[in-house]
């Protein structure tokens, strides 16, 4: 990934539809330790939006998200 | 006269002390007031009443476990036929009804749905969508929900009319409240949502 952040988990929610990438997210957030760096992949196009409103909501970081080959990918920070 | 000038002196003194005092305590009480609203959770409250059918238990799901995923404070109350949605075993045979329904993917005159077997065959058309396009089903955003926390309430008389009792209801939910219990915890919700 670009940055200097490494990945400690990776979620793959590929398939899954609205609100199930944001669910998983939280679950697997919640499992993790502050300052450790989730990737979630998505074929959701929705997910895009939703996990920015869901970093804005919860605080945790939104390090980065693109967008490849009908993959969306996105690095979060624990912050707490 | 210099006692008179003193004294009306110390009046403006006063006067003009208590007007800052008061104008400094207001301007702390809303800063704590702003600051309370701001750190304590944001809250959401739907009433589940309208119907007790497959739409209507996914937009009360879908909206209280996405709610609980971004660290919302939830609760569900289930009254009416809204309450069927809480029945054991009910999760999987929830229907869809194409009776008055003009937006269903295949429009079909009322008088063609009001046949017997046209509520089942939607339904089982509607499932074959979700299970084809692995969108989560009612009995696991149920069970989503029940983890995260979120108060899935059945409604005390609707479970007297309908003749109820709590071991009829699937399991992991708080005991059945009245209106006045939902209303006080929707008195402070940020979102109240009828469905």
């Amino acid at each position: 990934m670009a940055g200097t952040a490494k990945v400690d988990q990776t979620l793959d929610c590929k398939g899954l539809l609205c609100p199930l990438p944001v669910i998983r997210t939280k679950q697997a957030i919640d499992k993790m330790s502050i300052g450790q760096v989730l990737e979630m992949i998505s074929t959701d196009p929705g997910s895009m939006a939703d996990m920015q409103a869901w970093s804005k909501r919860t605080g945790h970081e939104l390090i980065e998200q693109r967008q490849e080959d009908g993959l969306f990918q996105f690095y979060i920070r624990k912050t707490r | 006269m210099a006692t008179t000038l003193d004294k009306s002196l110390n009046d403006l003194i006063e006067a003009k002390v208590k007007e800052l005092l008061d104008q400094r305590v207001e301007s702390l009480v809303e800063e704590k007031l702003k600051k309370e609203k701001e750190s304590r959770k944001k809250r959401l409250a739907i009433a589940v009443v309208s119907k007790g059918t497959i739409e209507t238990a996914y937009a009360a799901l879908i909206l209280a476990t996405t709610a609980a995923a971004l660290e919302m404070e939830v609760g569900v109350y289930f009254s009416f036929f809204g309450l069927n949605i809480l029945k054991k075993g009910n999760q999987d045979s929830l229907k869809v009804v194409p009776l008055g329904n003009p937006a269903m993917p295949v429009s079909m005159p009322n008088i063609v749905s009001v046949l017997p077997g046209m509520t089942a065959l939607a339904t089982m058309m509607m499932k074959r969508e979700i299970r084809k396009k692995k969108i989560a089903t009612v009995p696991e955003l149920m069970e989503i929900a029940i983890e995260s926390g979120v108060k899935l309430w059945p409604c005390q008389m609707a479970m007297d009319m309908f003749n109820l009792k709590k071991e009829d209801l699937i399991d992991g939910l708080p005991d059945a409240v009245g209106a006045a219990t939902f209303l006080e915890f929707a008195g402070d919700a940020d979102i109240t949502l009828f469905i």
